[in-house]
């Protein structure tokens, strides 16, 4: 039986990992993630997980710790935002490259200069081509939902590979809202313990992490890429088996109201919940608009996504984060790629940044926005590939 | 429906704790919630702002709160000082912890098309608790005049959240703001 209980994203997210039986813990508290790692660590100090908690004196330890520990075979976490991620990029990359299945928590914050602790996505795509999937969720019931799921798909011998849990800093991280929450016998059916490939152990030593030169390095990186092909099924086989335990549907991507859109604002996060408030009111006055929302960024779900697009005639895509100097921003790259791929470049597109350094993303933006979309739809013409959305120019 | 309310107080006087313990109680009634803090660093003493959010359906609005159906000040001193009235909808209420009558608190708001409400909050605390912890009461007040959870609900809360004489000694709180707080109609 399911209980209903009020939880922040942070909160939801350290509920879901003390009831995954994860066995080290190695994280550096951070805002706004900082509630997560102290809630963890709570867990350990009273019993209430059988997890090491390795304290770190930074975040580049903490992944590092948690690439030592997840060799061995053990179930693995860690959390961070903004800086640390950015601190750990370094070893973001080794965690993916020696397939080590950590789940991460990410509370997003943008990066400094100017120093900033409010939510944007500037984090995360900082380490878009990491090679870790990552997730965004909308609320903290998705994000309690992924860290389960996250665990299962990453541990999958399919996969190996780490994946990050992405929250919007504040706006999820410190809100609390309804989450229903399993029972942990129900989590440990779902999620039984890992089973590991090929551990390390000092009774069996193997070298991991080698030297890796010109005739076998680009061998490993391309089993990387196949590995993250091969995460769709996993993610989706995942997510029906999660349904069938919880009732709660989960996929690549979520549509709302794209059945017969004219257009579509995509978009990451909680952003894409607001996004619906505003086509549920927009459909009431006849206008056909819709909302397409990946849960999986990484690897990205473009066949879905085109699916999903269907006749819709324009996109709003809508980037909480700058990809300085770049034709469009990550999310909106991706889109204009995997169109152009599956022959619909004549699909209209503009791209929407927003949010930066938490800037609030009002109902009345996104009207604004989806009535943009509209108009691109009737007559035709793009009138500006890129928005700045709330800024003062 | 969903209604939006607004708290008014200052860091350290649990605002963040009375915008959740309202989310909580009304969850406990099958509501749907948010309550949010004003996002950012927090410092003792400086006006904040905490928020709730509750509706019998799914809430997916993950905006902030600038024209919320209810205002809540917990501390009296805000008033004149801070705008509480920021873009509370037409009708909407004000409860306010406030020493004088509702009448006294709309002349010193200006005129305002909403409902006002004021209880001495302080003076409850001080005869009840011994302490100026006057949060707790503003939500007893609440509640007798928006019906946002049941008032059991809210003792279910505070016995979970503070067991013991703490919590029996807010629960009595409550229950007299609950029958204290005065109307100007």
């Amino acid at each position: 039986m399911a209980k209903v209980i009020g939880l922040t994203g942070n909160e939801a997210i350290a509920y879901a990992v003390k009831q995954c039986d994860v066995d080290v813990i190695a994280a550096y508290p951070i805002t706004p993630q900082t509630i997560m790692v102290e809630l963890l660590s709570e867990y350990v100090y009273n019993g209430e997980i059988n997890a090491e908690f390795v304290c770190v004196e930074s975040e580049h330890s903490a992944l590092s710790a948690c690439v030592g520990a997840s060799l061995t075979g053990a179930r693995v976490f860690t959390a961070t935002a903004s800086q640390g991620l950015a601190l750990m990029h370094e070893m973001l990359y080794v965690a993916s490259g020696l397939r080590c299945p950590i789940v991460m928590g990410v509370a997003n914050r943008a990066l400094s200069a100017p120093l900033n602790i409010h939510g944007d996505h500037s984090d995360m795509m900082g380490s878009r081509d990491c090679g870790w999937m990552q997730v965004y969720a909308e609320n903290a019931q998705e994000a309690y939902d992924w860290i389960i799921q996250s665990f299962k798909i990453a541990e999958d011998c399919r996969v190996l590979l780490p994946i990050s849990v992405n929250i919007d800093g504040f706006i999820l991280s410190h809100s609390m809202e309804r989450v229903e929450v399993l029972e942990d016998e129900d989590v440990s059916r779902f999620l039984p313990p890992r089973k590991p490939v090929i551990t390390i152990d000092p009774a069996k030593p193997i070298t991991v992490g080698a030297l890796c030169l010109p005739d076998y390095y680009f061998e490993m990186k391309r089993q990387q890429v196949h590995a993250l092909n091969e995460s769709y099924n996993v993610i989706r086989e995942v997510n029906r088996d999660f349904e069938s335990f919880t009732g709660r549907k989960y996929d690549l991507l979520e549509t709302y109201e794209m059945s017969d859109a004219d257009v579509a604002i995509i978009s990451l996060g909680s952003t894409a919940g607001t996004a619906k408030a505003v086509a549920r009111d927009l459909r009431s006055e006849g206008k056909k608009v819709g909302v397409i929302k990946p849960w999986v960024y990484r690897p990205f779900p473009e066949e879905d996504l085109i699916k999903a697009v269907g006749d819709a005639e324009a996109l709003a895509v809508l980037d909480r984060a700058c990809s300085f100097g770049a034709p469009f921003n990550a999310l909106c790259s991706d889109v204009v790629a995997a169109l152009y791929r599956y022959g619909k470049s004549s699909v209209k597109v503009f791209n929407c940044v927003y949010g930066l350094g938490g800037r609030d993303i009002t109902p009345t933006d996104i009207r604004a926005i989806f009535n943009e979309a509209l108009e691109v739809a009737k007559t035709g013409i793009v009138k500006e590939q890129l928005e700045f959305i709330g800024v003062r120019e | 429906m969903l209604v939006e309310v607004r708290w008014h107080g200052r860091g350290g006087q649990g605002i963040v704790t009375v915008s959740r313990m309202l989310a909580q109680a009304a969850l406990l009634d099958g509501k749907y919630v948010q309550a949010f803090p004003e996002f950012g660093p927090e410092r003792r003493g400086a006006p904040v702002t905490g928020y709730t959010r509750i509706s019998d359906e799914p809430i997916v609005i993950h905006s902030q709160i600038y024209d919320p159906h209810i205002v809540v000040v917990v501390d009296p001193t805000l008033i004149g000082s801070v705008n509480v009235t920021r873009g509370l909808v037409p009708k909407g209420l004000i409860v306010a912890h406030f020493d004088n009558s509702p009448g006294d608190l709309r002349k010193r708001l200006g005129s305002y098309d909403a409902k006002v409400y004021t209880v001495n909050a302080m003076r409850i605390a001080l005869d009840i608790l011994g302490r100026p912890i006057y949060n707790t009461a503003m939500l007893g007040a609440l509640l007798r005049v928006a019906p946002l959870a049941k008032l059991d609900s809210l003792i279910k809360v505070i016995e979970e959240r503070f067991p013991g004489p703490v919590g029996e000694k807010n629960i009595a709180v409550i229950k007299r703001a609950y029958e204290e707080v005065q109307g100007d109609e």
